[in-house]
């Protein structure tokens, strides 16, 4: 398992999960991580407020814990499938924030060659088998790669990223249903983020926890606060233990929140300025796991200001990167509609 | 050919093709609704259960839409999966994972991956199975690139094709006739491959070309051989793939015959015979046409039950013969 310690001290046995399961060193890592898809997200924001890149895109603000956590156990052979708001999975499953950025700005050295956008972001090498446009679209895909991984004896894991809107989709039973009957090892993480565009999960969902919809399906369902990283790298550990052992999938359920709104085009109707404050101040990922950093003694006011300085240098220079990229050339625009063969 | 050469049903060289496809390459399995101990419900894939193993014909639950998408997810990520539709008319069920997953993902990813899928819809009238159970929806799919759609007439070409099916690096969508299933013809054992992308010239003649798919190509031969007494010399052009599709066969074709007439199951309006046509039309051969180009198509309601009203949505044998002696004398 990446990362995994097994020189757990006494001095951290009282500690939540993560504290006691990782190095100082790969935790400080997870924070950069955390602060490169808070600042990758701003400056994709700031670069579209500019007319720099076109489309829409939507952001994953309030919500890098949950991505942080889910890939924790996750090795670099594990796949996943993303969402519409996919650039923290991205990010968390091993990309490089140059090439993102390319792929915003439309590029040829990003990671569609700039066929995809901020929508159809993947980066295959690393497992990311792709973010999508389509809500609930990547669930039975992950299902699939699942197959794949039972059939071919490769013991990889496939997490399949989804939204609470999502839950409402027949491709989430269908696939949930299928992965229960064969046993395959993937793990459904449903970021419940209050709101499917404007509706919220209370009007929009028979079910109070969505995670309550895995005892259709016979697969365990997770409730964890998708805001504290430790919570959620723990359950998705369990889910990927479960999964490696050919025990089946698990559902879990990670509570979260979008700071920003649904996509470009939000005014935040649906929502009050109060509650999104509160999210904002009391509730904020990266605030609490710092905290705990420091709290734990992993790092310091020096090491953290470290990490920021390095975030904003790798960030900048994405864009920097994404800028001097060429663009495609208008007559190659029916590459890749077909595999090209001999 | 080497290979022995025997009488196989349409059904029978396809099930053939799926074992061979099986029996090469481990990464090829089957799934599908009730395709294991039950054959498939038209009994395609018979008792290759037997032969393969539960593991690698895989019954799925009544999940179209979710079953698609594990096969799209599947071929994704290195298998080489086979997936029957019970009918052509549940992909509607499954239009998401078909035209926005499996149809895209090359693309969208800018050729990092490929999706070799394929997707089997037994299709068409004929059986009594009214509106739900009898459409012709193989031009819907047509009309997507990253698709590839073909729509085999002969036991030889099910088999040939349906290879070259699983050989191919995208996605395939094979529609089988359900009449065809049972119609035999000449098919040689072991593996060859029918190319995707390829018309065929069924019959050579000099009046009128007459381009057909599927279960039409036997129609329009018989209509072919009645019309051959009357003196017209009919040229039937299989299209066999409906995309990519084989132009140039058809432009040949019509600027010898100076006659051309699409017959197609499907409902008439908006489907293969108008991109024939337009494709005609925007061609050479536009200056070679003698007459107006004909489509005959499928009636523009539902397939009814009533076996009588059934018929009479899709063209039969006696509709291409007055059809085509009509456009050949000019009565227009």
């Amino acid at each position: 398992m990446a990362g995994a310690s097994k020189a757990v001290t006494d001095s951290r046995a009282n500690l939540p999960f993560v504290y006691r399961q990782y190095s100082a060193e790969r935790l400080r890592e997870v924070l950069y991580k955390m602060y490169l898809i808070r600042r990758f997200e701003e400056g994709a924001e700031e670069c579209y407020t500019r007319g720099l890149i076109h489309g829409t895109m939507h952001l994953s603000i309030g919500q890098e814990a949950s991505a942080m956590g889910v890939c924790m156990p996750l090795s670099e052979d594990d796949q996943i499938t993303s969402t519409h708001r996919g650039h923290g999975h991205c990010i968390a499953k091993g990309a490089e924030v140059k090439r993102m950025f390319a792929e915003f700005f439309g590029k040829t050295s990003g990671y569609c060659k700039g066929r995809g956008g901020s929508m159809h972001i993947a980066d295959v090498a690393k497992g990311n088998l792709g973010a999508n446009g389509i809500v609930g679209g990547g669930i039975p895909i992950a299902v699939g790669a699942g197959l794949s991984s039972k059939m071919m004896k490769t013991g990889k894991v496939v997490v399949s990223f989804f939204g609470d809107g999502a839950n409402n989709e027949g491709a989430f039973h269908e696939a949930l249903n299928m992965a229960a009957i064969w046993k395959l090892p993937v793990i459904f993480v449903c970021e419940n983020n209050g709101y499917g565009m404007s509706t919220s999960t209370a009007r929009s969902t028979a079910v109070k926890n969505i995670a309550e919809r895995a005892a259709a399906y016979s697969m365990p369902g997770v409730i964890v606060d998708g805001n504290i990283f430790s919570e959620v790298a723990e359950a998705s550990h369990q889910a990927v233990a479960r999964a490696r052992a050919g025990e089946g999938p698990t559902l879990i359920e990670s509570k979260t929140y979008r700071h920003r709104g649904h996509s470009k085009s939000d005014r935040n109707r649906y929502r009050t300025k109060e509650e999104i404050e509160d999210w904002m101040s009391n509730r904020d990922p990266i605030t609490l796991f710092e905290s705990e950093l420091r709290e734990f003694g992993f790092i310091d006011d020096k090491g953290i200001e470290a990490i920021r300085g390095a975030v904003s240098q790798e960030i900048a220079d994405g864009i920097e990167f994404a800028k001097a990229s060429p663009s495609p050339d208008v007559r190659d625009t029916g590459d890749y509609v077909y595999t090209e063969q001999a | 050919m080497d290979a022995m050469v025997r009488e196989l049903s349409y059904a029978q060289a396809i099930q053939e093709a799926m074992a061979i496809a099986m029996a090469m390459d481990e990464r090829v399995f089957l799934m599908g609704e009730d395709i294991g101990v039950y054959g498939g419900a038209f009994q395609v894939t018979g008792d290759l259960v037997e032969r393969f193993g539960t593991s690698r014909v895989i019954d799925t639950p009544i999940s179209e839409l979710g079953g698609a998408g594990v096969a799209v997810g599947a071929a994704l990520t290195g298998m080489r999966p086979i997936f029957e539709f019970q009918f052509s008319d549940f992909a509607t069920l499954a239009m998401e994972q078909i035209v926005n997953q499996a149809a895209k993902m090359r693309f969208m990813l800018g050729g990092e991956v490929s999706v070799p899928v394929v997707m089997r819809f037994p299709a068409g009238s004929g059986t009594g199975a009214a509106a739900q159970h009898s459409q012709s929806l193989e031009a819907w799919l047509g009309h997507v690139p990253g698709l590839k759609v073909i729509q085999p007439a002969t036991p030889y070409d099910a088999k040939g094709m349906l290879l070259a099916a699983v050989a191919d690096p995208d996605p395939v969508m094979i529609f089988e006739h359900k009449l065809l299933y049972k119609v035999k013809g000449p098919v040689p054992e072991g593996y060859y491959t029918v190319p995707i992308g390829k018309a065929d010239i069924r019959r050579e003649g000099r009046d009128l070309t007459i381009v057909a798919t599927s279960i039409m190509v036997q129609k329009a031969l018989d209509a072919a051989a009645a019309l051959e007494s009357e003196g017209i010399d009919v040229e039937i052009v299989d299209l066999r793939t409906i995309r990519p599709m084989d132009k140039q066969t058809i432009i040949d074709s019509v600027k010898k015959t100076s006659r051309l007439m699409c017959v197609y199951e499907a409902v008439k309006t908006l489907g293969i015979g108008a991109e024939v046509s337009a494709m005609i039309a925007e061609s050479e051969a536009f200056d070679y046409l003698d007459a107006p180009i004909v489509r005959l198509g499928g009636a523009e309601t539902p397939i009814p039950y009533n076996p009588e009203l059934e018929k009479a949505t899709v063209p039969q044998v006696p509709d291409i013969i007055t059809a085509a002696r009509d456009l050949v004398k000019g009565v227009r």
